[in-house]
């Protein structure tokens, strides 16, 4: 089963990693490739470099970054392939702090399966979708 | 360590309710699966015995089952488990003369290493727990012991099943597997194996070993079918898991990257190999769509890593490049079967078996035509491996079918069905003699 750990804190608040922090990251992201779970994983640059689409009906609005009136923000995550929930959130508790001396949030969720849509997922939509990720596969 | 492990803390500690007994027992669960490997290897380096070190683990593992649920579990578990483990072992070497001798060798150790690697130090201890769960693997793998013992021995030790979880997986009674894993662990200290990853010319052939069990496990997840219970099927991910965990810790070695594509990309078509019906798909009449691409990316990844390392001729890699040819294939047309017997020459030169052999016969069969394949069966046809193997009539009767020798075809294809059990497999090879039989009615 494939599980998604969010990284978020309060960007406002943040300090920008510093030697140790990647180190110990870089450690962390090691023992999950040795555990032989890792399945992806990025960090994210701060908001002021993002912007935001938002979608009312047929409306779209873009509002550049930074994002000031949201607290906690998304600054990375990684994709693990593993037994259970447990087992995701064992992973999500070895996470290094990344603002030390604040606190930041890990969010585990489990990523959609083809399973998961049951019959609104068309045999042809299904189809599709494999064949799409069989072209990007080539292009990675 | 924020919470320093206690012995005799569950005496003192009040009863938790049932519903956070159950999670926090879960989340021990899940711990022993991640940190197993560790804590036994940590603890194998001390008392280079790892069959004591299993068993000290299990001790520290029964220590966290009766204090986690009171006490929370503590910040670095691993650490947790590893300290009671070792605290027990030196319990156990003041007690036991001959340990004792092997304390004053790991105190000799200790004067020439410097002090022991503990979690202050975690850089250098990941990287040393790192080399002894790889001396954990070799150990557990070793040709002393019977392919069977391995099997479970590896699993108890480097997945963290319990012996109820691999007794479910490989049909057989916890009893028997409690045994293998008993007398593995005798035959290991019997044998004095010594606690290490070999080198020189001993290497390649206990890695061979090592990589043979991995690949076992594997295939006896894949050969389960729909009705089996789940942990059957789950040893497929346990086995690529540790494949992983191999590739992870032995980078350079070419065979372990090629072991691993082959089980990526066999995996891949896990969910196109079986029918509605629960009824097995051959390969090329698989719906390709139901392929996990992603798992064939990872395959394909691994395989280039393995012929990168110049191991393109190595025995898992050749395989590996013949299930890629199908991976690469849109459609069963455009599958590159000269490419793929080619692949199959190149094993059988290496590892020469008749079964390899009549593989080529059908990749010929498919490049060249079918009676430059039956060429090849009909050299097989007394070879002594295949005397009971339903296959090579199946295939002969295929390639007979073809060139339009519909009579011989049909007494092959009910020979091959008296010769195996599989109802399913029966009824496809009867098919086959009818649709021989009406095709020469018709000729």
């Amino acid at each position: 089963m494939r599980y998604m750990i969010l990284l978020t804190y309060d960007e406002k608040q943040a300090v920008p990693p510093d030697e140790r922090l990647i180190n110990e990251m870089g450690m962390f992201n090691a023992r999950l490739e040795k555990a032989g779970v890792l399945r992806a994983g990025e960090g994210l640059v701060a908001s002021d470099h993002g912007a935001r689409v938002t979608v009312t009906d047929d409306k779209r609005t873009v509002v550049d970054g930074p994002f000031a009136e949201s607290k906690e923000l998304v600054a990375g995550f990684w994709i693990l392939d593993v037994s259970g929930l447990e087992e995701a959130v064992e992973w999500a508790r070895r996470v290094p702090n990344p603002q030390p001396g604040r606190s930041a949030t890990l969010e585990v969720r489990r990523v959609v399966e083809a399973e998961d849509l049951g019959d609104a997922f068309a045999p042809e939509a299904r189809a599709a979708e494999e064949r799409m990720r069989a072209r990007l596969a080539e292009l990675d | 360590m924020s919470t320093a492990p206690d012995d005799d803390a569950a005496e003192r500690s009040p009863a938790p309710a049932p519903a956070a007994l159950a999670a926090t027992h879960r989340a021990i669960e899940a711990v022993w699966r991640i940190e197993a490997a560790r804590v036994i290897a940590g603890i194998a380096r001390m008392v280079r015995d790892v069959g004591l070190a299993e068993e000290l683990a299990q001790d520290a593992l029964v220590a966290a089952l009766e204090q986690w649920p009171a006490s929370g579990v503590p910040d670095n578990p691993g650490a947790w488990l590893t300290a009671i483990g070792k605290r027990r072992a030196i319990d156990l070497i003041r007690r036991n003369e001959r340990l004792e001798r092997k304390l004053e060798e790991i105190g000799r150790d200790l004067d020439t290493n410097g002090p022991a690697p503990g979690p202050e130090d975690e850089a250098s201890f990941d990287e040393d727990i790192d080399d002894d769960v790889l001396r954990l693997i070799f150990t557990a793998c070793h040709p002393v012991l019977s392919t069977e013992a391995r099997v479970a021995l590896t699993l108890r030790m480097l997945g963290g099943l319990t012996t109820d979880e691999i007794a479910r997986a490989f049909l057989i009674t916890e009893a028997t597997v409690a045994q293998r894993i008993v007398r593995a662990k005798k035959t290991l200290g019997k044998a004095n194996v010594p606690f290490e990853v070999p080198e020189g010319e001993d290497r390649a052939a206990r890695l061979g070993s090592v990589l043979e069990v991995v690949y076992l496990i594997f295939n006896e997840g894949y050969s389960a079918t729909a009705g089996d219970d789940w942990l059957r099927p789950a040893l497929c991910e346990e086995a690529l898991r540790l494949g992983r965990v191999l590739a992870g810790l032995a980078p350079k070695e070419p065979e372990v990257h090629g072991l691993v594509a082959l089980m990526e990309i066999q995996a891949s078509r896990s969910r196109a190999r079986v029918g509605p019906d629960g009824e097995p798909v051959l390969l090329l009449d698989q719906n390709r769509a139901r392929w996990d691409q992603l798992l064939i990316r990872r395959g394909l990844t691994a395989l280039a890593r393995a012929e990168e390392l110049g191991g393109a001729a190595g025995p898992y890699a050749l395989q590996a490049a013949i299930a890629a040819c199908h991976a690469r294939a849109r459609t069963a047309e455009e599958t590159d079967w000269d490419r793929i017997a080619a692949l199959y020459a190149a094993l059988g030169a290496l590892m020469p078996s008749p079964i390899v052999e009549l593989n080529r016969a059908v990749a010929v069969g498919m490049a060249r035509g079918p009676a430059a394949g039956l060429e090849i069966v009909d050299e097989l046809t007394d070879a002594p491996a295949l005397r009971s193997y339903h296959l090579l009539p199946s295939v002969r009767g295929d390639l007979l079918f073809k060139l339009g020798r519909f009579g011989e075809a049909r007494a092959e294809f009910e020979r091959a069905a008296t010769m195996t059990r599989n109802e399913r497999e029966i009824a496809l090879l009867r098919r086959r003699a009818e649709e021989a039989e009406e095709a020469g009615a018709a000729g």
